[in-house]
């Protein structure tokens, strides 16, 4: 039973793939992502540009390299954010209980009620796009659920006999809880983090595509396929890939979401 | 005579279909026209598979690999699906184990009954309920017509389980194919249906297929039993013989493994006793939401018990009688309202001064040896963990001390290195056992240690708790629903209903001379075991000739 | 029933107040004058003078949010610095087209993705299984502006079916209405069908392993009838939760969608006025796409019970 499921190696694969190409971009790509270039404007994929040039001239496969780059860099940062905060919250509250746990639940619980992307607007409505914009952004945005999943996690945890054992050896509430219950928080949180990088990916593309990520020049999926609509009669392509870029990355991460979950989580399978 | 068979099960084996590992090996075994029989095994033995592939139930990851079924004369096999649903429910009925999940949570329960006679029955909507309405009478609900509009979960456990019946014997089955039908219920519960059952289908000469781990139970009212292993069946004969002449080496195991009465231990009785409760009172907060604070329910109300040095006292009850809740409130996890515990003759209670010395002497070994063993820790790590407090002990002190532990509960070194998914249930109350004793407590509160594990393996286990008991001479609260587990490793009985001790007294005196109503009625769901020649036993059943009293307890 | 009922209400009460509160800071977080924000660059002094009387800029904190409390309580969200509409008919006009569309796509995916699901989960491992999830998979991981873009090239661009982007209303011209709406709905539709198709398959795969459906099948009852009677209802009540929260989500994310097909919805309205920074809108689209989402899923709540009895009677 130790064999990896199909869809963890396909999904392994696609974000291998991936991981090679933001690290690449970072360093070396075929062509400067940003040189203008307006005597190759508009070139359909071919042996040199090998997926053609957008409106200015600008290697389109160098520009989608960077802009993995970016959206790794972005992602990562905003679940790490996301995923300390969060848990750092969902212990407290599922450690303290009583009032604090109550208070601190019910303002957790109105900002999960802001729908998924809101937040992260009205944040940036006040902050203003960029990078850091939307880390800071993104990441308010998504703690709430990390928060919630730990302290779930922590209620179910406390209930667990060991729990219960480690109490009666005479043990401190809190090496328990360093000892017993954050150690066994780690698998729901992998799922959760490996979900929320694809959330947090989807969540920047969508803000750059509406103008409100990583301003240009600097290359994203998300601005890439905005700025393709003005030239989609003539240029095709330009809108073909960096969709393709993002719809792979997702496809990769929820396979590798979806086999996590059976590994670690049975109870959350499927959904 | 030639039997003439209702059911004819000839050869049948059954693999995963994945792994075309054999679950199910080459069994053949007939029921009689109105007959109870038996299976009886071990989890994994097949019984449930085998029982369930009669009616082409077995679960989509198994596959027929050979044999046949015929029922009534017919192959199953070669039936087409529309005749053999023909046969489900109007000739063959089947009852589960779960009784909170074998009846559709959203679906009334008047149109559940419904459902079958619907389908197989003739009849019009006012004969069908009338039908109904007698049957729901018949199986002890009290208002028949008011359950027919009720959804199950406003049902007890016990009822649903009847009320389950009812939808089998409506249709009145040739055959009636149980499931462990009884072993999610408590004790006194599980006789009341099980009676039911019996009289329901004798009543109708339907033939019952009862399947269960309990042997004792079986014994009790079945004609033939078939005791399977590893997917095999290795005996089969009628009840009589086959507990008095047990011929195959696992079938002696099981009976060996039933508990039974081991001689009086002398203990000293003049000595103080080394923990006292006095008046314990536990409360349970009721919830407090922001608009509302619910009254809390009160779990204990005042108990008073003491345990003197060496002793076992066992604590028994049904579900909901406190036991659980009283053993927690003596190992600290729970704070009393009210009362007091004296370990030692000196008050303790958490935060006090002897608090830390009680901590170090009074230890626990939990039910479930899947939740309480902390997953990603070693054997090695998570018992060494219980010594982490004791003062003045060096690190090699602590090594040592850990693999004597490992040896004394059978486990050794090679297990040291090991995590819990790696072990089975018995070998993880092993080592829970081994956590519980590595520091050497003169008090160990023990709940349930043994009902999640197999026979077999319960019998190891108590013999080894027993052993260890006897060498290192700690007290102990043994907490148990199950009474032959107790008789055999209890010095004195504490038994419980509701909260409060309803009678108490050594072992012999509660086992034989019962006082309190509550007691008899469940001393009377267990046998009293005779040990014959040659591995056999003969079962005595206590009270049989006593009124049944109510039926409807569930 | 009626105090489960009470209970569900009260239970957002203070959700919508902490959601007013946070809304209210994080106006209040951007430096500068909120009544110059509130009024624009274009504010003579007379007028922000009056709009700092009117917000009570000289009172405390507790005291702004109690006046700015009160005036949205009584639908009053304040002018639009780019129109000077009043924000909340503007606001209401835009919802319209955006829940029309959101609606449409969401009944018609549930009423595919849930058949769908069921059937994937009651043939599990088969090839029609593996087909309906990596469908739905695929699905889940096209994103919608993507997507959007796809149809559009495909039907607009390549076929010239339907025509590329714009709006028309049903009131002036319904068959153009229609053609102008089958694609924005279309990827809505795709897409949730992948969520929906996933979330099916897996509430389906838990009740199928109970022992009521075995005891149906045991009863005699033929698969349709088991499947039907008694696993749908049972395997519905997480994926009508989810639809819930779909549509919640939708109208926090159709923004994109609209985009792509220049519809003038709620989305579109809300980010025209970030980059517009007019504030009074964004804080009106903000409370109000909360208080939707809110009171979507107390609606859901309170239907619940028509899947799971269990639930009134905890």
């Amino acid at each position: 039973m130790r064999f990896a499921a199909p869809n963890a190696i396909l999904g392994g694969l696609i974000i291998g793939v991936l991981g090679v190409c933001a690290l690449f971009g970072a360093l070396w790509t075929p062509f400067d992502p940003l040189k203008i270039n307006f005597a190759a404007r508009l070139q359909p994929p071919g042996p040199v540009y090998w997926l053609g040039t957008d409106e200015f001239g600008r290697d389109v496969l160098s520009r989608l390299m960077t802009a993995a780059a970016t959206s790794v860099w972005i992602s990562l940062l905003t679940v790490t954010a996301a995923v300390s905060a969060g848990t750092v919250i969902g212990m407290l509250t599922g450690y303290l209980r009583g009032w604090t746990d109550r208070i601190l639940m019910a303002f957790n619980d109105a900002l999960l009620a802001f729908p998924g992307i809101l937040l992260a607007l009205g944040l940036l409505a006040v902050m203003g796009a960029n990078k850091y914009g939307i880390i800071l952004a993104l990441g308010l945005a998504y703690t709430p659920s990390v928060a919630r999943v730990v302290r779930g996690t922590v209620l179910s945890l406390r209930e667990k006999e060991y729990v219960d054992a480690s109490r009666v050896m005479g043990n401190s509430e809190a090496y328990t809880m360093a000892r017993h219950i954050l150690p066994n928080c780690i698998a729901p949180l992998t799922v959760l983090a490996t979900s929320m990088f694809g959330w947090v990916l989807l969540a920047e593309s969508a803000l750059s595509f509406l103008g409100l990520g990583v301003p240009p020049p600097a290359p994203t999926w998300g601005n890439m396929l905005a700025s393709s609509r003005s030239f989609i009669t003539q240029a095709v392509w330009l809108g073909i890939f960096p969709g393709l870029c993002i719809s792979l990355t997702l496809l990769g991460i929820n396979l590798l979401g979806d086999a996590l979950r059976d590994k670690l989580d049975p109870r959350m399978r499927g959904v | 005579m030639a039997r003439t068979e209702l059911l004819q099960v000839e050869g049948l084996s059954l693999v995963v279909a994945r792994t075309e590992l054999e679950v199910v090996k080459n069994v053949s075994f007939s029921v009689a026209p109105g007959e109870i029989v038996g299976i009886v095994g071990e989890s994994g033995s097949g019984k449930t598979l085998a029982a369930r592939s009669i009616m082409a139930l077995e679960p989509p990851a198994t596959r027929r690999a050979g044999g046949s079924i015929r029922f009534e004369g017919k192959d199953l096999a070669q039936l087409p699906p529309r005749e053999l649903r023909r046969l489900r429910g109007s000739r063959i009925g089947m009852v589960f184990q779960e009784p909170m999940t074998s009846l559709n949570p959203s679906m009334l329960i008047g149109r559940q009954l419904d459902e079958g006679l619907a389908l197989h029955r003739d009849l019009d909507a006012k004969e069908r309920r009338a039908l109904i309405l007698d049957m729901l009478r018949r199986v002890g609900i009290k208002d028949p017509e008011g359950a027919l509009e009720a959804y199950p979960h406003q049902f007890s456990g016990g009822m649903r389980q009847r009320i389950m019946l009812a939808s089998v014997m409506l249709l009145q089955p040739a055959l009636l194919v149980a499931d462990e039908p009884t072993t999610a219920l408590d004790a006194v519960v599980q006789r009341d249906v099980l009676e039911l059952m019996v009289e329901l289908t004798r009543a109708r000469g339907t033939a019952v297929l009862m399947i269960s781990h309990d042997l004792s139970m079986v014994a009790r009212y079945t004609d033939r039993i078939i005791v399977m292993c590893k997917g095999e069946i290795v005996e089969q004969g009628t009840t009589q013989d086959l507990l008095r002449q047990p011929r195959h080496p696992y079938t002696q195991k099981l009976l060996a493994a039933m508990p039974r009465r081991l001689p009086k231990r002398d203990l000293s009785t003049s000595v103080q006793p080394i923990v006292e409760v006095r008046d314990l009172v536990v409360e349970y907060r009721g919830r407090q939401g922001f608009f509302r604070k619910e009254s809390g329910k009160r779990a204990l109300h005042g108990v008073s018990l003491a345990i003197k040095p060496r002793e076992v006292v066992a604590l028994v009850g049904g579900s909901g009688s406190g036991k659980t809740t009283l053993g927690r409130a003596i190992a600290g996890l729970l704070d009393p309202a009210g009362g007091e515990i004296r370990f030692g003759g000196r008050s303790v209670r958490r935060g006090s001064e002897d608090w830390g010395n009680y901590r170090l002497n009074c230890q626990m070994v939990f039910q479930d040896p899947y939740s309480s063993l902390d997953p990603r820790m070693t054997i090695a790590d998570l018992v060494r963990e219980a010594l982490r407090l004791v003062p003045e002990m060096g690190h090699r002190e602590k090594v040592e001390r850990v693999s004597e532990i490992l040896h004394d509960v059978g486990l050794g070194d090679a297990f040291a290195g090991r995590y819990p998914h790696e072990l089975s249930g018995g070998q993880r109350q092993r080592v829970a056992i081994a956590r519980a004793l590595v520091r050497r407590p003169a008090f160990v509160i023990a709940d349930e240690p043994v009902s999640a594990l197999d026979v077999t393996v319960r019998a190891q286990v108590l013999d080894l708790f027993a052993d260890l008991q006897q060498r290192h001479g700690f007290s102990c609260l043994f907490i148990s629903h199950d009474l032959g587990v107790v008789e055999q490793i209890a010095d004195r009985v504490i038994v419980m209903q509701d909260g409060r001790i309803v009678e108490e007294g050594d072992r012999d005196t509660i086992f034989d001379q019962p006082q309190d109503p509550y007691t008899i009625k469940l001393l009377s769901a267990i046998p009293a075991l005779e040990a014959a020649a040659n591995g056999g036993v003969r079962l005595r059943w206590r009270f049989d000739d006593m009124p049944q009293g109510d039926v409807a307890t569930a | 029933m009626l105090r489960f009922i009470a209970r569900r209400v009260l239970m957002a009460v203070p959700t919508l107040f902490i959601m007013a509160v946070s809304v209210f800071a994080l106006i209040r977080f951007i430096p500068g004058d909120p009544a110059a924000l509130m009024l624009g660059d274009m504010a003579d002094p007379a007028g922000l003078s009056d709009l700092r009387e009117r917000l009570g800029l000289n009172h405390s904190l507790p005291v702004q949010f109690a006046i700015w409390f009160g005036n949205i309580f009584q639908g009053d969200l304040g002018h639009s610095i780019t129109s000077s509409q009043p924000v909340l008919p503007l606001i209401l006009d835009r919802f319209w087209i955006s829940a029309k569309i959101v609606l449409i796509a969401v009944l018609f995916a549930t009423l595919v993705a849930v058949p769908a699901g069921m059937i994937a989960a009651w043939r599990q491992n088969s090839l029609l299984d593996l087909v309906l999830v990596g469908a739905a998979t695929i699905l889940l991981s096209v994103p919608t502006f993507w997507l959007g873009l796809l149809l559009l090239i495909l039907f607009g661009l390549k076929l010239e079916w339907l025509p590329i982007v714009g709006y028309v209303s049903f009131s002036e011209d319904p068959l153009a209405a229609l053609l102008y709406i089958v694609m924005p709905i279309a990827t809505l539709f795709l897409h949730e069908m992948g969520v929906l198709i996933r979330m099916s398959r897996a509430s389906t795969l838990e009740v199928l392993r109970l022992d009521y459906i075995t005891h149906a099948r045991a009863k005699g009852l033929s698969e349709g009838a088991v499947l039907m009677r008694h696993a749908f209802k049972n395997a519905f009540g997480p994926t009508w939760t989810l639809i819930g929260l779909v549509l919640g989500n939708l109208l926090g994310g159709i923004a994109v969608v609209e985009t792509v097909f220049t519809i003038p919805g709620l989305g579109r309205l809300l980010v025209d006025s970030i980059f517009a920074r007019d504030y009074p809108v964004i804080q009106g689209c903000l409370l109000f796409i909360a208080f939707v989402y809110v009171v979507v899923n107390i609606v859901v709540d309170l239907l619940y019970p028509v899947f799971d009895p269990r639930v009134t009677a905890e």
